[in-house]
């Protein structure tokens, strides 16, 4: 077993190395896929967070326990009510959404939206309540108020940027349901190695997996050098 | 504190409830790898109660595709496989993975495509006119891409008739050599291969107004058995490259000491056995006859 790990770990190497087009091609839609998808939950879960911290209506308590739930939705279960959604017969069947590269998008902001939403109202909520009315008091309004309170809690909301593209990119589900893996088209790194694992070619899933996690680290240096950047200027 | 010990307790009985749910197994048990077909048609439901009642043995059924059940067998991972690919089944054998192939029965595929038949290839009749119009017209067609048996018999087909291959290789390591896992597929946008099962490839094909090679129980299945039935039609048939033939092959003893060959053995003995192959030709799905016995004794 040991060697099928060399051989993944040689392969790996070999698939970046030669730069195969059709690797590059698999590993830039993954990632194209999942940042539009976390740009798209943040857009909607960062001023959904900030009202629901800030709200205080009957069933606050109902909407947050029900978006905690929500983080463990299967993925299977978004990609089968999106399929509903989106599929032919379907009420939005008719913008031939389902197996393209945005269905998976679709699919994947929907799997992180409660992620996002929730990460960025507990960042917000351990943040003091003084800096919301200092700023007002200050003669901010609302908007101005609500955006010097994501200033203070940007590292957080960074640490759940993060969270949110790593099971966006890990997730194998609506990818596959959504976007039917189509060879040059809607393959995702994910999807290829479930087909290599089911064609039996093991080396090559597993040597897929290890591009994976190499984008995913590259990806968060990233991240962490930008986040400590912003700390030294603070 | 009320709240952890309700949470601590609720913990509890889930970890209880995962435990009590593990079955357990009496009796001989043996593991097969196997094609979806058999799975999704509905035969192993049919044949394998049977086999337990005559013989005490259970078997635990691993589908797949075929690429991926022979994988299994070659691993040792199984006792037994049921597959689809007389080529790949004879070198398994050839190198000493399986003891002896059983031609079981056959099955055949069928070309089906929407209604509206964009290539006109309806009124061809031979499989190999009606893969050059789709190819030549450039008509949607959805390819398994999987590796399994349906999979390599569509490539045969493309061969067969003539429509060229573009070759794309992947250059990995086995066993600390270079090694190369080729994939075949014509070109162009009008062919997409989607690396998934019968089921979801028809499903697509539907859904993209495509054509696909299926076999022939999938899409009865999906075509008398399921709610709404699938718009695709048959669009060729009973053309003799679209038999398909399907052997079993016990894993081979002495190249895993741990299998269970003598139960695995008396399996494929009693699926070639009258008995078995009465219940194979017995076998009917919305009325229709799906799987062929290869292996009936002479009378």
């Amino acid at each position: 077993m040991d060697s099928l790990l060399l051989d993944s770990l040689a392969s790996a190497l070999l698939m970046l190395v030669q730069g195969e087009s059709h690797v590059w091609g698999i590993i830039f839609l993954s990632l194209r896929c999942t940042l539009f998808a976390c740009v798209a939950a943040c857009i909607m879960g960062i001023p959904l967070a900030l009202s629901l911290s800030q709200a205080r209506f009957r069933g606050r308590q109902g909407v947050i326990l029900v978006l905690n739930s929500l983080q463990a939705l299967p993925t299977v279960v978004v990609g089968l009510f999106l399929y509903i959604l989106i599929g032919s017969q379907g009420p939005l069947g008719s913008l031939g959404l389902l197996y393209t590269p945005t269905a998976i998008t679709l699919g994947q902001t929907v799997l992180i939206l409660p992620l996002v939403t929730m990460l960025c109202l507990a960042a917000v909520n351990r943040l003091d309540t003084k800096y919301r009315y200092a700023a007002l008091t200050l003669g901010a309004t609302e908007w101005q108020a609500r955006v010097a309170v994501m200033r203070e809690a940007r590292f957080a909301l960074m640490a759940a940027l993060c969270a949110a593209f790593g099971r966006g990119i890990a997730e194998v589900g609506v990818s596959m349901m959504l976007g039917g893996n189509i060879k040059g088209f809607t393959r995702t790194m994910t999807t290829a190695m479930a087909l290599e694992y089911d064609k039996g070619e093991f080396a090559l899933a597993l040597a897929l997996g290890l591009v994976l996690l190499l984008t995913s680290f590259l990806l968060n240096a990233i991240l962490h050098m930008f986040q400590r950047r912003m700390e030294q200027t603070a | 504190m009320m709240k952890h010990i309700l949470s601590v307790f609720s913990l509890c009985c889930l970890a209880l409830g995962c435990a009590a749910a593990t079955p357990a197994i009496a009796g001989e048990t043996i593991k097969m790898s196997t094609t979806t077909s058999t799975q999704d048609s509905g035969l192993l439901d049919y044949l394998l109660p049977k086999f337990t009642a005559d013989t005490g043995i259970t078997v635990q059924v691993i589908a797949k595709g075929t690429g991926a059940a022979l994988r299994d067998g070659m691993d040792g991972n199984v006792d037994v496989v049921f597959v689809h690919d007389t080529a790949r089944e004879v070198k398994f054998v050839e190198e000493g993975y399986g003891t002896k192939r059983y031609a079981v029965m056959h099955n055949d595929f069928v070309l089906v495509g929407p209604a509206s038949d964009p290539a006109g290839v309806k009124n061809l009749k031979k499989i190999d006119d009606a893969l050059k119009a789709i190819a030549s017209k450039k008509a949607p067609f959805i390819s398994r891409g999987d590796d399994s048996g349906t999979h390599a018999k569509e490539l045969a087909l493309w061969k067969e008739a003539g429509v060229p291959l573009e070759k794309t290789t992947q250059n990995i390591m086995k066993g600390g050599k270079p090694a190369q896992v080729i994939f075949e597929a014509p070109k162009g946008e009008w062919y997409m291969s989607i690396g998934q099962g019968m089921g979801k490839t028809l499903m697509m094909a539907e859904e993209k107004k495509a054509y696909t090679l299926a076999d022939r129980g999938t899409f009865v299945q999906q075509r008398f058995g399921k709610n709404p039935p699938t718009t695709l039609e048959i669009l060729a048939e009973n053309d003799g490259p679209l038999l398909n033939p399907y052997g079993v092959i016990p894993v081979n003893p002495k190249k895993f000491p741990h299998v269970q060959f003598n139960a695995a053995e008396k399996f494929a003995q009693w699926l070639v056995s009258e008995a078995g192959q009465e219940h194979i030709a017995a076998y009917t799905l919305q009325g229709k006859q799906l799987f062929f016995p290869d292996a009936m004794p002479k009378k």
